[in-house]
């Protein structure tokens, strides 16, 4: 199962290449390049230097003893992302992706950001390399996420606000998608997920699969054994396919992705898309969206802006389909309570969208016996959260 | 082999009179149906060969801002596939203009690629343009518009090599839509350059007439297109002076295509 996608780009009947003819020479020629460079040893090479010597991997396994004793059921290990340079696991692709542009001789990289950190994390690495980065950014989430654009402008990176449509996530894909067809001969495009057209979803996933290699030989030390159920949040869905593929073929480990269920799922202000979607074609990939019955697309909400996405990776949409991973939905609540269960009992403050995760740990763990491991995956730390939390909480800072 | 198809007739008989087919495109439903409905028959009366009507979709990556915003306002305005699907068939009961319906794959997914043949057909549409289905994803809707008996009709662009080119051309009818610049659809100021090899080369591989467009904003970029295309397709710039003209959007849409009409037919009378 883990051999997939197929040629075509397919995950059964996931995924593929929907998108404009102009980018077909693109994608074409970006995967040769990643199928040339990604078994090379001197990129590979490349690509371990920087993941260790900058963005500070491995990361920790860490037991979380005091959260699983308050719950009385399964242990809980978290995946240390947010102790990643930047704060949180996107760097793990944009050093990849980076490494790549510079082979194929793109000097201009561009990006689209939801909550900021996939934008900061590219504006980080192009400012390490040399590269012009210009970040597309929904004007609702620039609003939402001030500190985040400051630091991409800091970075050297610039942030271009766009006003169209619902103004968040789908909307700055769709104005990199433009970008990029404009500019597709001198530019690199860094998609932040596991989502796009084929080869992304493919390459962001192995970019972020050092997050699973590495649970797979922690936890192999820590315990002698494999972990019992793995969560990640999903939005887009890169966090969690970089836990879950170095473990498809595991049958025993089990496997959760959490949505965002927003303001409930009854509520139809959800980023649900597994959960409460239907199968459609959006940003160059057949997969779960939100849409109405005519196809059109609606706006996903939650209180995690990195989650704040109509569709889903097309990688998870096969998981799902052929029950290899379980996807549930927890809502904003349920996440900023999690949020705050974590900060108390081990001092480590999640963001919101790594909250959901832990939420659904904590519903499942008291079921489960003690001799059960749970490895949640604790993709980004909270800090660009707290005006967001602070707001719900009803505090003034 | 089936009946010749009524785009391939009406360009078969410019391209024996010597004259380009001129292509104007409606964003559908902006700002409501009867406009567009009106519109199209004005631009019929004034001498468009073939229209394309863009069927409206909330996340169009390959449109400008003139068409994102047309686009939205048909939304809003209630537009929907379905919507187009019964424009057509009330236009089919004043004119035999051949249609094209212009539009993103997940409406057209989401209604079902056979179902949305067979009703295209019914109502009265010519052929279906999906911007997001490259040769390699259109299987399932292409094989649907010929068991239909709809043109299926492809984009190339200046990136597009020879093999990309024969791919089109293995699922291509009616004609082949060559887009103008490597960017999205919106009026430019210059005229596209240096494309004039390529379209000459889509058209040897392709064996059917290449229409260009993206970029046009005028009569004299029409007709400077015109010298190496066999149709012009004309979108946001009709899209934005219909939208200027408020209350008169559907003469001026006859106003503005019985323009570029002059303008062509003045540069290529044709033989007659």
């Amino acid at each position: 199962m883990r051999a997939l996608p197929d040629a075509t780009g397919r995950f059964g009947d996931f995924g593929g290449r929907y998108v404009p003819e102009t980018l077909m020479p693109a994608l074409i020629e970006l995967s040769q390049a990643y199928d040339r460079w990604s078994v090379d040893e001197g990129f590979l090479g490349d690509l371990a230097a920087l993941q260790s010597g900058y963005a500070a991997r491995p990361t920790l396994l860490y037991p979380a003893m005091r959260l699983s004793e308050q719950l009385g059921g399964a242990r809980i290990y978290l995946k240390r992302e947010d102790l990643c340079h930047t704060g949180a696991h996107k760097i793990n692709n944009t050093i990849g992706q980076a490494l790549l542009a510079k082979k194929m001789g793109k000097q201009r990289v561009i990006a689209e950001t939801g909550a900021g950190q996939h934008g900061v994390a590219s504006a980080t690495i192009c400012a390490l390399m040399g590269l012009d980065c210009e970040v597309f950014m929904g004007a609702d989430d620039i609003a939402r996420q001030a500190l985040n654009v400051f630091r991409m402008k800091l970075l050297g990176a610039k942030v271009v606000a766009v006003e169209s449509g619902s103004r968040t996530l789908k909307d700055a894909i769709n104005e990199a998608m433009r970008d990029w067809v404009t500019n597709v001969e001198t530019t690199y495009y860094c998609i932040g997920s596991t989502m796009g057209p084929h080869p992304y979803p493919m390459m962001v996933r192995d970019f972020q699969a050092v997050i699973g290699k590495e649970v797979r030989q922690q936890i192999l030390k820590a315990e002698g054994r494999l972990p019992d159920l793995l969560v990640a949040c999903v939005g887009g869905g890169s966090n969690a396919m970089g836990l879950f593929h170095p473990f498809i073929d595991d049958v025993g480990v089990a496997m959760a992705g959490v949505e965002a269920a927003g303001d409930g799922l009854e509520s139809g202000r959800h980023s649900a898309s597994i959960v409460k979607g239907q199968i459609g074609v959006l940003h160059g990939k057949k997969t779960f969206l939100l849409q109405d019955e005519l196809g059109q697309i609606r706006d996903a909400h939650s209180i995690a802006p990195g989650l704040d996405y109509p569709g889903v990776g097309p990688e998870h949409a096969w998981l799902k389909d052929t029950g290899r991973a379980d996807y549930v939905s927890v809502d904003d609540k349920q996440a900023v309570d999690a949020l705050q269960l974590l900060s108390r009992t081990e001092g480590v403050i999640p963001a919101l969208e790594s909250a959901h995760a832990v939420a659904h740990a904590v519903a499942v763990a008291p079921t489960m016996a003690k001799d059960k491991i749970i490895v949640v995956n604790l993709s980004g730390r909270g800090d660009k959260d707290m005006p967001s939390v602070a707001e719900y909480l009803g505090v003034h800072l | 082999m089936a009946a010749q198809s009524r785009i391939s007739a009406v360009l078969d008989r410019l391209a024996h009179e010597g004259r380009k087919a001129l292509v104007p495109f409606f964003s559908v439903g902006d700002p409501d149906i009867d406009v567009t409905r009106r519109a199209v028959l004005a631009a019929a009366k004034a001498g468009a060969d073939i229209i394309e009507l863009g069927v409206p979709f909330s996340d169009p990556i390959a449109d400008g801002p003139v068409i994102q915003a047309s686009s939205q306002r048909a939304l809003r305005g209630g537009a929907s596939l379905p919507g187009v699907l019964d424009l057509v068939g009330s236009l089919r009961t004043e004119t035999e203009v051949p249609i094209v319906l212009f539009g993103y794959y997940n409406p057209f997914f989401r209604y079902g690629d056979a179902l949305l043949a067979r009703d295209a057909k019914t109502a009265g549409v010519d052929g279906i343009l999906c911007v997001d289905l490259p040769p390699e994803e259109a299987g399932p809707l292409s094989a649907a518009c010929k068991d239909s008996g709809l043109d299926s009709i492809f984009l190339l662009a200046p990136t597009s090599d020879d093999s990309r080119i024969r791919a089109v051309a293995e699922r291509s009818a009616g004609f082949v839509y060559f887009v103008a610049v490597t960017g999205v659809t919106g009026a430019r100021t210059d005229v596209p350059v240096g494309i004039e090899d390529k379209v000459a080369r889509v058209r040897e591989l392709c064996g059917l007439p290449v229409g260009v467009g993206f970029g046009i904003s005028g009569p004299e970029q029409a007709v400077a297109v015109a010298a190496y295309a066999d149709l012009v397709v004309v979108g946001s710039a009709l899209v934005r002076v219909m939208h200027e003209a408020g209350p008169r959007a559907a003469e001026v849409a006859g106003e503005f295509t019985a323009l570029l009409r002059q303008g062509l037919d003045v540069a290529y009378p044709g033989r007659a």
